[in-house]
């Protein structure tokens, strides 16, 4: 279960916004998860807590196709993305690192800037405690909880290899 | 449960009844493509996972058509990597220098992909392939290492949108200009995350050439795929091509659309997109005095022979204005070799053209004309961002191959009209 303080977020958060092209000359998670929405909000990373879950707008990563958005993210502790949208390929690429993101555009616009949210991935539910509602999204299949519990998709690929060498 | 085409598809491959919107589904992919710019990423992962096998030789293809032939010795090294790869994997649709053309040309041409395939291409505009009644969708270097191992991938099924096209269309008005046309209409993310469908009986009049056209640019639109639904026009091209068997899936009487526009085509005038973005759409007559450079002819949207056909039309008999270099590129070998055998390069060369060997070249600003500092362009490609064909301060216009002929001769943006 996912439970942390919320930290929101308005429309079109954009690549650049989450990980600066500037600091692309690495790839190494932890690097990039000092910079981490540093644009938006220059404190966030230092401030974020293990757990915590980001709540955005519409249109969330839209922008470039860089991995490294998700990868970020992921390095800075954030358990799960709430948002209304996500543009196309952020939405591939967070799960294919293994980061948790739902769709619930009632929850964000309920949920308010550090509230302590819950996401039930299994149920498909965000649940509001500081307010004490709950929000259904449509709930991630097993396959795609599958590949999240695994870290991403080349884990996922790693164990489907092994099992039918063996 | 009445489903679109693109649910069809999705549904098919994932060996489910039916599937809805925002449902994510693991799915078969019956091709799975790759770049001289994004595969050496997905071969490193491959080879990372000990991976040895590709799920099948057949299925997999690789086309380095961005930086080839090699412009310089990082492209070589990428391309060597794709070259040793296909070799090892005894890879049947590698294509080299020679053979090869611009994928998203290449491969509905060489019956590698048919109707009612799903394939997903490490490109953003693998969604070209939506004019054959394919669901044909542009995914990351991960997603292709991933997808060449296991011939599968994950899907979410997306939210459909229809576009009704109608009535006849006037002189120098294509297929181009309706997708224009369209996006300026709904911006650059007005179909973000949907599959777009294009219907209708202006669609159903369109040569195959000029709807892959159509296709080709619903990323420009945020579209995650741009389908047609096959008819005789497609299956006449797909006939003689297909090296599988294929299947046509049309959207159910009943299925639902998050939104449908219609379209009068007899309405419209050719169209350019102005800098910098492909929703800057503009009816060529009142774009003004817009001195150019350069003027490109070619790319998965527009190197067709049809695209060549129009292009020779205008530039017949006519010379190109004298400060304007003209790059005419036929997208693939077999459309080179066709219109050498229709006279058309005898037409672009005494007009003063440069005609080059199959490539991207400057469409993405890699090398066969890139522009430089203050230079404009008229080109019939699709992307017109801030810096795309060169130098960031160099400018892009999009447009039909008349168009652009016409703009070639005069020096400036004009309308066919204006030369003929
Ligand atoms: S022609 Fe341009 S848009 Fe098409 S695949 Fe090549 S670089 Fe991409």
């Amino acid at each position: 279960m996912i439970r942390g303080r919320a930290w929101k977020f308005g429309d079109h958060i954009d690549t650049d916004v989450i990980i600066p092209a500037r600091y692309l000359n690495t790839s190494d998670p932890g690097e990039l998860a000092r910079h981490c929405m540093e644009d938006a909000d220059p404190q966030f990373a230092s401030k974020v807590r293990s757990g915590d879950v980001i709540v955005a707008g519409e249109n969330f990563g839209c922008g470039s196709s860089r991995e490294h958005a998700p990868i970020a993210i992921k390095a800075a502790g954030v358990a799960c993305v709430v948002a209304k949208s996500f543009a196309r390929i952020f939405y591939r690429n967070a799960f294919n690192t293994g980061l948790p993101i739902v769709e619930c555009p009632e929850g964000v616009e309920a949920i308010q800037d550090g509230d302590e949210v819950e996401v039930d991935l299994e149920r498909g539910v965000v649940r509001d405690i500081t307010r004490g509602e709950e929000y259904p999204f449509v709930p991630i299949p097993p396959f795609m909880q599958e590949l999240l519990s695994k870290g991403g998709l080349l884990e996922y690929v790693r164990e489907r290899m092994s099992s039918s060498a063996g | 449960m009445a489903m679109t085409m693109a649910e069809k598809i999705l549904a098919d491959h994932a060996g489910f009844e039916e599937v809805a919107p925002g449902q994510i589904v693991n799915a078969r992919v019956d091709i799975v493509l790759g770049n001289d710019v994004t595969a050496p990423i997905a071969i490193k992962a491959f080879r990372e996972l000990g991976a040895e096998k590709v799920f099948d030789s057949e299925r997999v293809v690789l086309v380095p058509d961005h930086f080839t032939p090699n412009k310089d010795i990082k492209s070589a090294q990428q391309c060597k990597v794709l070259r040793e790869f296909a070799r090892e994997q005894g890879l049947v649709h590698y294509f080299e220098v020679g053979q090869m053309g611009i994928e998203h040309a290449l491969l509905p041409e060489q019956g590698i992909v048919v109707p009612g395939d799903l394939v997903v291409g490490a490109d953003s505009h693998t969604c070209t392939y939506g004019a054959l009644g394919a669901f044909a969708t542009g995914v990351g270097s991960t997603d292709l290492a991933a997808a060449m191992i296991l011939g599968e991938l994950w899907f979410r099924v997306p939210e459909s949108m229809l576009f009704i096209y109608y009535g006849h269309r006037g002189e120098y008005v294509t297929g181009k200009d309706y997708v224009l046309h369209t996006i300026g209409l709904i911006g650059v993310d007005g179909a973000r995350y949907r599959a777009m469908e294009f219907t209708g009986e202006a669609i159903t009049a369109l040569p195959m050439d000029e709807r892959f056209t159509m296709s080709n640019m619903a990323i420009e639109a945020g579209g995650k795929a741009g389908l047609i639904a096959p008819d005789q026009v497609t299956l006449e091209y797909v006939r003689p091509r297909a090296k599988r068997p294929w299947k046509v899936y049309e959207s159910d009487p009943g299925a639902s659309y998050v939104e449908a526009l219609e379209i009068d085509v007899s309405r419209l005038i050719p169209v350019v997109a102005l800098p910098h973005l492909p929703e800057n759409v503009k009816p060529v007559a009142e774009v003004g005095e817009i001195p150019i450079d350069q003027v490109v002819i070619g790319s998965c949207t527009n190197g067709r022979i049809t695209d060549l056909r129009q292009a020779a039309q205008v530039l017949k008999g006519r010379k190109v204005h004298p400060y304007v270099r003209l790059i005419i590129i036929p997208a693939t070998q077999e459309i080179y070799r066709q219109a050498m055998e229709e006279g058309l390069f005898e037409i672009f060369v005494e007009a003063g053209a440069a005609v080059s060997t199959p490539t991207c070249g400057p469409c993405l600003g890699g090398h066969m004309g890139v522009l430089a500092e203050g230079e404009r362009a008229v080109a019939t490609t699709n992307r017109n961002f801030v810096g795309r064909m060169g130098h960031p301060k160099s400018e892009v216009y999009l447009s039909n191959p008349y168009v652009a002929a016409a703009s070639a001769i005069a020096g400036r943006i004009v309308h066919p009209m204006e030369v003929l």
